[in-house]
């Protein structure tokens, strides 16, 4: 009998819909993720002094290293459960394009760490008295989530299969994610603090040629990261 | 399987081992007493001669694993993961004689250790990315995996390094750039005078040399080394 393979979209959208289920029934990762978040902006204000004069010039930087130390939680966990139960293996053998596997939980995590930001953004706006919610800020939010996990994907498929497992990712990570969250914070500094757009386009170009080159790289090198 | 252990050293390494030790004596010379003395840096200004040319080398051998791990990629032969770790681990003492060279010619010429310059800066997550390399590469022990990881890996590291130079180039740079058209804001740039652009050509082609010759002994070790754990994993087998 010949299996059919169900075409891509169908594939990702299966694959997403999995992690979400999972996340749905657990909500371990996203509690985790949140509470790290609100953890890390804590420390921060207390390492930084975030007064009313500082707050201006550094709340990009703090809510960028807050979206990364965060992101690599859930990373670390959307690939661990898949390594759990061998359940990676059940997704090799599906009769669909290994890429669908990527792209499915690139959107997975993606997703999870729009929630954390979506929650986080308000509760800094909050406790800051800052208003974030601003257009220009929100898309480069956007850009910037969708390369570090384009290259967060890869790399946490890459390091749930080694001996060193949650220790690698970060290190692996942080290096080459480096230019996006320059990128990412330069443009969101410059939105916040109301600078002109034709200053803040050579960020947000170089963040979506970043983005561009990841995801290319990543849907080359997938196949090679996850064959068995 | 072939347990020839390491094989005779061939006879063109051991020429270029002592053209290496030579030009580097010559080299060194040239630096202390051919080259003039810079007239506004004074005698700080001849680390130049080895950084550029230390730098242009770990530049080059991390070009060389990024070509190694494609080639890996597409072949699956275990030579081309053995050339890709020995080229980085050369471009990290590269990089690293390059960074530290260029830190003691920057407290007096820019009058700090330090700036957080692109090219600096790109220097540095250069070498954490190597490093992250070696990392990933303790944690596997399945050698085919290692090599297809490590392989994904330097390529991956090595496309980021242009984005992380141009990120941290929306800043103004102050690093000089001796060839070619600098930046105004540069500071501690300077016209080469012949007897210095001889200088520097030749100390150019001694550490192209020496990195050739460093590169083939350590992908001989690296060969001796995967037939040790080839070794180790059959007596395990048994």
């Amino acid at each position: 009998m010949e299996i059919k393979s169900p075409g891509f979209l169908a594939s990702i959208k299966a694959i997403l819909w999995k992690d979400i289920a999972i996340e749905w029934r657990s909500r371990q990762m996203l509690s985790a993720m949140m509470i790290f978040a609100l953890l890390v902006i804590l420390i921060f204000n207390f390492a930084l002094e975030l007064d009313a004069r500082a707050r201006i010039n550094v709340t990009a930087g703090v809510l960028w290293a807050t979206f990364a130390f965060a992101g690599t939680l859930g990373l670390n966990r959307s690939m661990a459960i898949e390594k759990e139960g061998d359940a990676l293996d059940g997704l090799l053998l599906a009769p669909i394009d290994r890429s669908t596997i990527y792209f499915g939980k690139l959107l997975g995590n993606l997703l999870f760490m729009f929630v954390v930001e979506l929650i986080t953004l308000p509760v800094y706006s909050v406790l800051y008295n800052v208003n974030l919610f601003n257009a220009g800020l929100l898309l480069v939010i956007v850009l910037g989530s969708l390369g570090y996990a384009a290259v967060g994907t890869l790399l946490a498929s890459m390091a749930v299969q080694a001996r060193t497992r949650d220790l690698l990712l970060p290190v692996l990570l942080f290096p080459v994610v480096i230019p996006a969250l320059v990128a990412a914070i330069r443009a969101s500094s410059g939105f916040l603090s109301g600078l002109e757009v034709e200053f803040i386009m050579p960020s947000l170009n170089l963040l979506i040629a970043y983005d561009l080159v990841m995801l290319a790289l990543a849907y080359m090198f997938f196949d090679f990261v996850i064959e068995e | 399987m072939k347990n020839d252990y390491l094989d005779e050293t061939p006879q063109l390494l051991k020429v270029l081992n002592w053209i290496s030790v030579l030009l580097l004596l010559i080299a060194s010379w040239m630096v202390f007493f051919y080259a003039p003395l810079e007239a506004v840096m004074g005698q700080v200004q001849r680390v130049f001669y080895f950084h550029v040319a230390a730098g242009w080398l770990g530049m080059a051998a991390f070009f060389v694993a990024v070509v190694a791990g494609i080639a890996y990629l597409i072949r699956r032969t275990a030579k081309w993961d053995v050339l890709g770790v020995a080229a980085v681990e050369l471009g990290l003492i590269y990089m690293f004689v390059n960074i530290v060279s260029g830190s003691i010619w920057a407290r007096p010429a820019w009058n700090s250790w330090w700036t957080w310059d692109p090219r600096l800066v790109t220097a540095t997550v250069m070498e954490l990315v190597y490093l992250a390399y070696l990392m990933l590469r303790q944690g596997i022990e399945e050698p085919e995996r290692r090599a297809r990881f490590g392989a994904v890996y330097a390529i991956l590291g090595f496309a980021t390094v242009p984005l992380t130079f141009f990120s941290i180039r929306i800043w103004r740079t102050i690093h000089p750039v001796v060839i070619g058209s600098g930046d105004a804001g540069a500071k501690g740039s300077f016209e080469m005078t012949s007897t210095m652009l001889q200088t520097f050509m030749f100390s150019l082609a001694t550490f192209t040399v020496l990195g050739i010759v460093l590169l083939w002994h350590r992908y001989r070790l690296g060969k001796l080394e995967a037939q040790v754990e080839e070794m180790r994993m059959e007596a395990l087998d048994y």
